[in-house]
């Protein structure tokens, strides 16, 4: 169920993207964040289902993953946490969590418009 | 027909966080202090309310978040605490929608502290905001002192933090040092305090720790 409703606000955001230029979605590019809690291969499995019968029937789900990075207390630097660490492989201070990670949004949509709207 | 792309930028959270917004907004205008109250299934979550709500000078509202029954709903009742509760029917874990239909059939009649015990889960729960003021995480020494490196999301977002069941320590393989130093790394600032639902101990320093920070919301009744 985690990723059943926002994939329904996935496919409200990108309809709602579609009726303002009258036309239908053929594809979505998603930005999502590792440590967001959400699964691509899971969205794309609901997006399947749940887009039936919307302007996004048919549309392409295009996932951007991004890993997260921590930030050194010490020294500044953003890196990768390993498994059970939080230890900056620069200097060896410890990191702190940042946002890079966390996103989660609709970058933009591909539609298939009309002539009449140029 | 032809092609265009969209700029869009929208953030998925976007609609939960304007209800959540709202609801706040609601319970604040009440004197409601809300607390989202989040741990694994199992982590003495219920148990803390029970503690924490005899502890607290003023009045205490809960609503209980489960995917089926109302087991807790009724456990606090029978102790005169006024308790409501959703059931998700297999979503897991509250988000703001839920509870802001929720708080619109309540009554607030006093100020007070409303404590919303999420879905036990240490994963969705602290991706959804609810409308609260803080999140209480509460862990237990037998969830194993490797949750803030397995699920850090919920220790980075806390506001307060519990480790209950502390009587079982002697039992259990739970490393302190190796739990905290996980918890430090992700939330340095949030107060930690050590419970105990069995005899009580260590719940007297939370209500006072609680009842100072929601006193501003509340007013100066919840000043013990």
């Amino acid at each position: 169920m985690h990723e059943g409703p926002v994939t329904e606000e996935i496919i409200r955001i990108a309809c709602e993207a579609a009726a303002e230029q009258k036309g239908r979605v053929t594809a979505i590019n998603l930005v999502v964040g590792e440590d967001s809690g959400f699964i691509g291969e899971s969205i794309q499995m609901y997006f399947d289902v749940l887009s039936e019968g919307t302007a996004c029937t048919g549309a392409r789900l295009h996932l951007e993953g991004v890993k997260p990075k921590l930030r050194c207390t010490r020294c500044g630097q953003l890196f990768y946490r390993r498994p059970f660490s939080f230890t900056c492989p620069a200097c060896g201070g410890d990191g702190r969590p940042t946002e890079i990670g966390k996103e989660f949004y609709v970058k933009n949509v591909e539609l298939e418009v009309p002539d009449t709207c140029i | 027909m032809h092609m265009i792309s969209k700029d869009v930028q929208v953030d998925i959270h976007a609609r939960n966080e304007h209800v959540a917004e709202h609801v706040h907004e609601y319970l604040t205008a009440r004197g409601i202090f809300t607390v989202n109250v989040m741990g694994a299934p199992g982590a003495g979550k219920t148990t803390t309310l029970e503690k924490l709500i005899k502890l607290l000078p003023g009045t205490s509202y809960v609503v209980e978040g489960d995917i089926e029954s109302d087991i807790d709903t009724e456990r606090l009742r029978q102790q005169k605490i006024s308790a409501s509760q959703i059931n998700t029917f297999g979503a897991c874990h509250l988000d703001a929608p839920l509870l802001h239909n929720a708080v619109h059939t309540m009554e607030f009649a006093a100020p007070g502290i409303l404590f919303v015990e999420n879905v036990g889960n240490l994963v969705c729960p602290a991706e959804f905001s609810i409308g609260e003021d803080i999140k209480l995480l509460q862990v237990c020494v037998t969830d194993g002192s490797d949750k803030p490196y397995k699920y850090p999301l919920a220790f980075e977002k806390a506001d307060v933090i519990l480790l209950s069941k502390i009587d079982l320590l002697p039992y259990v393989d739970f490393n302190e040092e190796f739990f905290l130093k996980g918890l430090r790394h992700l939330n340095p600032e949030a107060p930690f305090f050590k419970v105990n639902g069995k005899t009580g101990a260590g719940y007297d320093q939370v209500a006072a720790w609680l009842s100072k920070r929601a006193s501003a919301v509340t007013g100066a009744g919840q000043e013990k």
